[in-house]
């Protein structure tokens, strides 16, 4: 069996995983598994499989047809998304924002859904609470005009007023199509 | 203080003890974590990383956790402690291949160790002996809360923590347990063993070996997603599939014992043979037979010895560890010859294996009966694999 990553030596190194809801499986020799470090925690099998092979220059092709998507280009970090495809890194916090189109497709993918739902910092929970709290507030605002209860309103736009001014912005990325 | 000044001989952190430590050597739990608006190390030029230390590290040196600690640039360790650091599991091996703004900072204990500028700008790590998930998670969750207190981590709500590789995007959690499971391989079950973790989406890392066998029969469980789920259910689905494992594994060896005692007392005697005796030992071939002579610690055939001893030669006898000894650099021969001689003079008056006396409590057995034919089987499935006329 010959490695997959130098294509010369003989794979003495094999690893299987989950990806894509497939199992696949890769060989190497003991020096590319060396510098890919693969026996650390969590090195996805993905690292290995992007560059690997035809799938690198499908993928730059694709990127000369599209000359539009060509141009994205982080402004914080720099990353164009001719970098990202070669790397499958992010280079800032911002990127996630940038190259929103490609991220549902690419986490989808890789994980079992799109959407966090483990811990929060502590001052994020604490603006979801009041940004939740100003949805509710809203809401019974609108009844209550409808309704005609006026001064009901009055007092609901105050509690409105009084609360936005402690929220901050949210900072969903603006990834919603 | 230096770091060899500061570090906890292994002999010690060997000898800490864990639930289930006959069979999980270690469980890690480790969060990935970035600051905002400003490039990963990755994209960061090194001025930029200079400055991203300058803020992280006064933040993470003043934790209460890392009171007494250590913390060092990568600029200013040498090679050989780089490699040290990672057959120590203290830092990664990305880490070790990096220089300008790259630093670690370590706990008192060596239990939570936090690199800076990784491949994301915060990697944060807790080690336990045995099988301690849940309680490594407390520890790192809890040093995690502190500092988002006072640096301003990349979090949307949408994806949760961001990090420059999209696999850590969510929790930026990574928990794994390392488990020692010579049974399994023994027995060759380990191919299926795999399939299944796989299957509920678990990773399993078995590395320089054939097919599924592992250098020293030690395999990583970890989890591989790590968004759409909570920490909660991740560490829990992990929990549940190692402590499965563990079973599977006693049970392999309680069924090898009884369907094939010579083929085990075979293995762990040459083990005991080869390790007390040798001259010239590869890394791969020490790893081995030491995983072979835990077993047979494990199943009380060396009843005089520590049982610690092994675990520390495991580490010992790495390529750093050896050069760190004899305090210069060596080539792979020059090791091989150290290795074996370090290990012939810790094993040195380490009684044979007393085997027998399981095999004396097999044959007071009522239903044993006499054992020629039935051995001739065994030594028949043993060798002759190809030969069924
Ligand atoms: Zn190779
Ligand atoms: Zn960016």
């Amino acid at each position: 069996m010959i490695c997959n990553v130098c294509q010369n030596n003989e794979a003495t190194v094999h690893l299987t995983q989950m990806l894509e809801g497939e199992i696949k499986k890769i060989d190497m020799c003991e020096s590319c598994a060396q510098k890919q470090g693969v026996d650390e925690p969590g090195m996805p099998l993905i690292d290995l499989l992007v560059g690997l092979g035809p799938s690198s220059s499908e993928t730059s092709e694709e990127d000369e047809t599209t000359p539009s998507t060509k141009r994205l280009v982080c402004q914080v970090c720099g990353n164009s998304l001719a970098d990202f495809k070669k790397t499958g890194r992010l280079g800032c916090s911002h990127c996630y924002e940038v190259f929103a189109n490609q991220m549902d497709p690419m986490l989808r993918s890789m994980h079992k859904g799109i959407k966090h739902t483990g811990k929060a910092p502590k001052h994020f929970k604490d603006d979801r609470a009041t940004r939740d709290q100003l949805e509710k507030l809203e809401k019974k605002l609108q009844k209550a005009i409808t309704e005609e209860r006026y001064e009901d309103a009055a007092v609901l736009r105050d509690s409105i007023k009084q609360l936005s001014e402690q929220a901050t912005p949210a900072d969903e990325p603006s990834a919603h199509p | 203080m230096n770091l060899h000044e500061f570090l906890t001989p292994i002999q010690d952190i060997c000898r800490r003890p864990g639930p289930f430590d006959r069979i999980v050597l270690t469980s890690r739990v480790r969060l990935a974590r970035n600051l905002k608006d400003t490039p990963f190390p990755g994209r960061a030029t090194k001025q930029q990383r200079d400055e991203h230390l300058q803020i992280i590290k006064p933040v993470v040196e003043s934790l209460t956790s890392m009171k007494k600690g250590f913390s060092q640039e990568l600029n200013d360790l040498a090679d050989l402690d780089r490699q040290l650091l990672v057959e120590r599991h203290l830092i990664s091996r990305e880490l070790a291949k990096k220089k300008q703004g790259a630093a670690f900072v370590l706990s008192k204990d060596e239990t939570c160790s936090i690199m800076i500028n990784e491949e994301d700008h915060l990697r944060m790590q807790v080690i336990l002996p045995g099988l301690q998930v849940k309680e490594a998670w407390k520890a790192v969750d809890k040093i995690d809360t502190q500092l988002e207190n006072k640096l301003p981590i990349a979090f949307s709500g949408r994806y949760g923590f961001l990090t420059a590789c999209p696999t850590n995007t969510g929790t930026g959690m990574r928990v794994s347990a390392m488990l020692h499971l010579p049974g399994l391989v023994i027995a060759e079950h380990m191919q299926q063993t795999i399939t299944a973790v796989n299957k509920l989406g678990l990773a399993v890392r078995g590395l320089y070996g054939e097919g599924t066998e592992a250098l020293g029969n030690v395999f990583q469980i970890s989890n591989q997603m790590t968004l759409g789920e909570t920490e909660f259910d991740i560490i829990e689905r992990l929990n549940k599939v190692v402590v499965q494992i563990i079973e599977n594994e006693e049970n392999a060896r309680a069924k090898l014992l009884e369907s094939n005692p010579e083929m085990v007392f075979n293995n762990i005697g040459r083990a005991y043979g080869i390790l007390t005796n040798a001259h010239v030992i590869s890394s791969k071939e020490a790893k081995n037979l030491l995983s072979l002579l835990r077993l047979g610690l494990d199943l009380g055939y060396f009843p005089e010895m520590d049982p610690e001893v092994v675990d520390e030669l495991f580490i010992v006898t790495e390529p750093a560890h050896i050069q760190h000894r004899e305090c210069k650099k060596m080539s792979p021969e020059e090791r091989d010859i150290m290795r074996a001689t370090q290990l012939r003079e810790r094993l040195e008056g380490m009684q044979r294996p007393s085997m027998q006396v399981i095999a004396a409590k097999n044959d007071d057995r009522p239903d044993t009966g006499e054992s020629d034919s039935s051995e001739d089987t065994q030594s028949d499935a043993q060798d002759g694999s190809g030969q069924e006329t």
